[in-house]
């Protein structure tokens, strides 16, 4: 991390040095504990670079000293926004790694689940992104949806935010008696509800001047730093984990993936509602599929996988979510790794912002979707 | 003659303190403004309970509920809360003029409503023959107390705040007074009453000959009061709060009171230029014919107060829908737009004042030439006022977007990609080089 220079000195009374602007940790729009150090020749962001570290809880560290089954919970607060999905990523690498033949059943729910999921996730996002361009009502409408999905999550986790929804071999307990109605019911008010956001937004002439060309990342530009999930697919790089190396019940869906073409902020927003759109496909799909049968398998006592190492990732809701897990064949984890996406996802920010205006920075900050809470871990 | 009756008795009453001449130009003024800003402060405190019952019902949701039914005591509560929260000062801050900028931004608001026409008669407080200049002039003075606060309070937030709203404030202040000289060209007067009379006299609102120069003026006024979609000022996502980042309790109330006194003042001054002000139809038959003056400046009162909610209603109503307008793109909406668009208005208005005392004066008769009759506007006038008004509309939408035409906002939707949507195969872990599928 380099440091920020500052011109000090100052030539002639006309001279303008630049201004040094700390953007947090503590501000409306950088999506938590953010600090960005903004360098700026009038609003012009001419340098940039980022503090972060004000959330960080030692999670890989804790995963260390503590049983496989018992470090599921701490997964659910890396991105808190997305907790199914963190969630999903722990207890799958374990079953891969011990070779756990997981009942169908469980796959296609976590797959509702794990969308569903995508979809809140996708909602807060569109509720803040619009929120820091200044269109207010549509973050009361996303969050309205968001709480629908919510309401399933309360009812089959018995959490809405920081859902402990799998267990390694399963789910704790089979889908509540009336989900697939309540599930039918959100899939289908959903579509008509997206549209009315796009009513708002996406054909909004001050929507699309703060957006289109703001925020430009070439396809391999993207590639080079490693950014994934919509942001990437903004770029017009056609690479999705549910698509490249199908988990839960993914091979057996039917879906696309929305590729944007300018790699600009617009193009991000218009991938993320498409992929909202394709996420309700694929609930419907699973619905319809749904087998019945257990939703557990059997495990030992304890949980021991063999020695060795694995790496398993996911398409979280912000990009590819990965979890490398070293085991000395104890019943403790010897080393656990995360790839956050929103951490590398940041890595992008400073290419993206400079020459833009203060203004921009925050549109920017908010199209690439960023939780600190996997940032700093 | 109920209605009659309160004012006779108060002014009775005064008579036996005062001489006729202190009653007239000190105690009635007093009475009036008192009133008046009691008023405005009252709305102002209601018109936060209104915005946010408006945006509540915009949003799905309730609003206030739990402050008295249906939460109408709300303001109160704030209000109370705000005058009794610390008043805190920067440890560094100018002191001195943090304390007075929030005054002068009061100040400003406040003042321009002495010379507005509420309605006829004892409704205005004064009525100056210079009343458009001094709502100008007035109501520059505001964008002196948003740099005073933004500069002595230390902050760089509250420094950014003040120099976007310094530039902001003065470029739309232009535009501003440039769309309001076609109204005066009609109008012959600087008085607001005047300008309600005028109107009044022709039965018509500026609006029907005037179309462009309402749409500038409500723009640049909506921009001048710093509201959404143009609050960069203040931009809550990307400067906190602006140039009263660093101001609370009872100051930053006042600077909050400004705000809506300030909205309170432009649309007013919409109202009264280009709605007929206090005027409607049948006014004069109705109320005067029989003598019930306080009825007929009662019921004026109340024309006047429906037309400026409804302009009110307008801001509340951008506030909620649209995001905000970045800094260089606000800066070219004035400058590029609106200021070229005024500036067409005067010669297109001018243009058919000339055209139609031309036809008329032809046929003998005098068209707009002296203030005592009016318009005085003949019907073929009337019809070829409303047509030069909606041609100056399309001449304008040509030529600035003939102006426009290579910059890049002018034509945002071409420049917007639809997505495409792929169907990848499965299993293939390989990243697709781009643009190939």
């Amino acid at each position: 991390m380099h440091q920020v220079e500052i011109a000090t000195t100052q030539d002639t009374l006309l001279d303008s040095p630049e201004m040094v602007l700390n953007m947090g940790p503590q501000h409306p729009s950088t999506h938590g504990v953010l600090r960005v150090i903004l360098k700026l020749d009038g609003e012009t962001v001419i340098d940039l670079d980022c503090d972060i570290g004000y959330l960080h809880r030692g999670m890989e560290k804790i995963a260390e000293n503590r049983m496989y089954t018992m470090i599921a919970p701490y997964w659910d607060r890396l991105d808190y926004i997305a907790a199914v999905s963190n969630g999903l990523v722990w207890v799958e690498t374990v079953e891969q790694m011990m070779g756990l033949a997981v009942p169908p059943r469980a796959h296609y729910i976590r797959t509702i689940l794990t969308e569903l999921n995508r979809i809140a996730s996708h909602l807060l996002w569109l509720a803040t992104h619009a929120l820091d361009i200044g269109a207010v009502t549509v973050l009361l409408w996303a969050l309205r949806e968001r709480e629908e999905i919510l309401k399933i999550f309360e009812r089959q986790f018995g959490a809405r935010l920081t859902c402990h929804a799998w267990r390694v071999g399963g789910m704790p307990n089979d889908a509540y008696d009336d989900f697939e109605s309540d599930v039918r019911q959100f899939t289908g008010n959903f579509p008509k509800r997206l549209d009315e956001y796009e009513t708002v937004l996406s054909e909004n002439r001050i929507w699309l001047s703060r957006t289109v060309g703001i925020g430009v990342i070439s396809g391999e530009d993207a590639v080079a730093i490693g950014l994934s999930g919509p942001a990437l697919r903004g770029s017009g790089v056609a690479w999705d984990i549910r698509k490249a190396r199908p988990y839960a019940a993914y091979a057996d869906m039917e879906f696309d993936i929305p590729l944007g073409e300018n790699g600009d902020t617009y193009d991000r927003y218009l991938v993320r509602l498409e992929e909202m759109r394709q996420s309700r496909r694929i609930i419907d799909q699973a619905m319809d599929k749904l087998p019945d049968g257990p939703v557990n398998a059997k495990l030992p006592k304890i949980v021991k996988p063999p020695v060795g190492d694995y790496y398993h990732s996911i398409e979280g809701p912000k990009g590819e979510i990965g979890c490398y897990l070293v085991s000395d064949g104890t019943a403790q984890p010897w080393r656990v790794r995360v790839r956050p996406p929103s951490l590398i996802n940041l890595q992008a920010l400073k290419q993206l912002c400079l020459g833009h205006l203060v203004a921009d920075v925050v549109a920017i900050i908010g199209t690439l979707d960023i939780v600190l809470g996997e940032i700093d871990r | 003659m109920l209605l009659f009756a309160p004012i006779s008795f108060l002014d009775e009453l005064l008579r036996g303190f005062f001489s006729p001449e202190t009653i007239q130009h000190v105690v009635w003024p007093l009475i009036q403004i008192g009133l008046i800003v009691t008023l405005v402060a009252g709305w102002v405190a209601y018109a936060t309970y209104l915005e946010r019952k408006i945006s509540a019902f915009m949003q799905a949701r309730l609003g206030p509920m739990r402050v008295g039914p249906w939460g109408l005591l709300q303001p109160i509560a704030d209000g109370i809360k705000l005058l009794t929260k610390e008043d805190f000062v920067p440890e560094k801050a100018d002191r001195w003029i943090f304390f007075v900028a929030p005054y002068i931004a009061v100040a400003a608001a406040f003042i321009v409503l002495a010379v507005i026409p509420f309605g006829p008669d004892w409704a205005v407080v004064t009525d100056v023959n210079i009343g458009l200049l001094f709502v100008l002039a007035v109501s520059s003075v505001g964008v002196l107390a948003l740099i005073l606060a933004g500069w002595s309070s230390n902050s760089k937030y509250a420094l950014l705040g003040a120099l976007r709203s310094s530039a902001q404030m003065v470029s739309y202040e232009v535009a501003m007074g440039l769309s309001l000289i076609g109204a005066l060209m009609f109008a012959r007067t600087l008085s607001l009453s005047g300008m309600v009379n005028a109107q009044a006299s022709d039965s018509v609102w500026f609006l029907i000959y005037q179309p462009l120069g309402f749409l500038i003026f409500l723009v640049s006024g909506i921009a001048e009061n710093n509201r959404a979609p143009f609050d960069l000022p203040e931009a809550e996502s990307e400067l906190v709060a602006g140039f009263h980042t660093e101001y609370s309790g009872f100051r930053w109330s006042l600077f909050f009171m400004a705000e809506y006194a300030a909205m309170v003042v432009v649309s007013a001054v919409a109202v009264t230029v280009y709605l007929g002000g206090w005027y409607f139809p049948f006014v004069y038959q109705l109320t005067e014919a029989k003598g019930y003056h306080n009825l007929y400046v009662i019921v004026s009162l109340l024309v006047f107060l429906i037309k400026l909610g409804a302009i009110l209603y307008l801001y509340f109503w951008l506030r909620w829908t649209l995001p905000r307008f970045r800094y260089d793109q606000l800066m070219d909406i004035g400058w590029k737009w609106l200021i070229p668009s005024a500036l067409i208005n005067i010669a297109m208005s001018a243009l058919s004042i000339f055209a139609i005392q031309a036809v008329d004066g032809w046929r003998g008769i005098e068209t707009i030439e002296s203030l005592s009759n009016g318009l005085n506007l003949t019907t073929t006038g009337k019809i070829m006022m409303v047509v030069m008004g909606l041609i100056s509309l399309g001449v304008t939408g040509l030529l600035l977007a003939r102006i426009n035409w290579r910059s890049r906002d002018f034509n945002l939707k071409s420049q917007r990609r639809n997505i495409r949507l792929v169907n990848l195969p499965q299993g293939k872990p390989a990243v697709a080089p781009v643009g190939e599928i």
